[in-house]
């Protein structure tokens, strides 16, 4: 099954996106795909290359590229909600891209199930 | 339809939302909702009352991370992530009650 | 149309306090691009976003409420409000930016039963 996967909140400040990682985790590990994880609202924050957790904690930036990298999962930030909170080109995080909200809907559409983590 | 939750019983209404509005299926409790799993909360009865017209689940990693593993209500189903994909394949659609 | 999908939004959040509604909105405009069959569902303090005369000077943010008014320009209008929601809040659909269908709890939750993505923010 394909599944789109859309996460609402930043990382550390809220559970959101540890919840959307280990579910897109535990979808893969079960066989299906993992289409896309399209990052809007604070959702956005998780795209950038600046954070840096201490060194016992998670690194939840480079899990959500990790992850993208090995089972080839669309990572897309929205623009708009981007820009909004200083997330560009030039602090995103490797293994993300830019994209407008476009992207959300063809998850919509595409995808046979999907999934919102949020606040 | 699978109904997501995640906000505590006692601090928000989306559970009392969902299921007030929601016409039946199954619910998976997550993050703070799985408060609303645990033995002897407030909302025990509410939830109990619902189990009629939905089938309740927890997600477990959520509740041991919160120390209340061991208070698990009666007739609510436990899950881990690997359940949480099993839900949302088997249900046709999900909608998280943020 | 044939093989459009029918989406829900689902706003369950008021405006200003948390930038959902407006970010929401954004996303259900685009949607309409999509030929998609959209509908937008109202519970709880999502009602609020409705709300007519928002005056938002006084908090120096842009008042994103006439946008519900353009929807109708998108082909967009399916606008559901729960009955029981509204009226908890005090209101009544003569307080509402654009008219709406009202709907009771119980066809709120098959109307939910019906779609094939629901999205909330």
């Amino acid at each position: 099954m394909k599944f789109g996967i859309v996460v609402n909140e930043g990382p550390y400040q809220h559970q959101a996106s540890d919840s959307a990682y280990l579910f897109a985790k535990a979808a893969i590990a079960k066989g299906h795909e993992v289409w896309r994880v399209f990052f809007y609202h604070d959702g956005v924050n998780n795209a950038s290359k600046l954070t840096e957790p201490p060194q016992d904690d998670r690194n939840i930036v480079n899990r959500w590229a990790k992850l993208a990298e090995e089972h080839k999962v669309d990572l897309v930030v929205c623009v708009a909600a981007a820009l909004r909170r200083g997330i560009k080109e030039e602090n995103l995080a490797q293994g993300f891209r830019i994209s407008g909200l476009g992207q959300l809907v063809e998850a919509g559409i595409k995808c046979d199930r999907l999934v919102t983590f949020g606040d | 339809m699978l109904h997501i939750i995640n906000k505590s019983p006692l601090t928000s209404v989306s559970l009392d939302s969902c299921l007030n509005t929601a016409t039946g299926g199954d619910i998976l409790l997550i993050e703070d909702a799985v408060y609303a799993a645990t033995r002897g909360n407030a909302g025990e009865a509410k939830l109990r009352n619902a189990m009629g017209r939905f089938k309740v689940h927890v997600l477990m990693p959520d509740l041991e991370a919160r120390g209340l593993g061991d208070r698990l209500m009666e007739g609510v189903s436990p899950v881990d992530y690997g359940g949480f994909v099993d839900l949302t394949s088997s249900n046709k659609t999900c909608q998280s009650w943020l | 149309m044939s093989d459009a999908k029918k989406f829900m939004f689902v706003n369950r959040k008021a405006p200003y306090g948390t930038i959902y509604a407006l970010e929401s909105l954004e996303v259900v405009l685009i949607t309409a691009a999509f030929d998609q069959d959209v509908s937008l569902a109202f519970l709880d303090d999502g009602v609020y976003q409705l709300k007519k005369g928002q005056q938002t000077k006084g908090i120096e943010t842009k008042n994103f409420s006439p946008a519900y008014r353009a929807l109708e320009d998108y082909d967009i209008e399916k606008l559901y409000v729960e009955k029981e929601a509204m009226e908890a809040r005090g209101l009544t659909e003569e307080d509402f930016l654009v008219p709406v269908t009202l709907l009771s709890r119980a066809e709120m939750g098959k109307l939910m039963d019906e779609q094939d993505v629901v999205l909330s923010f």
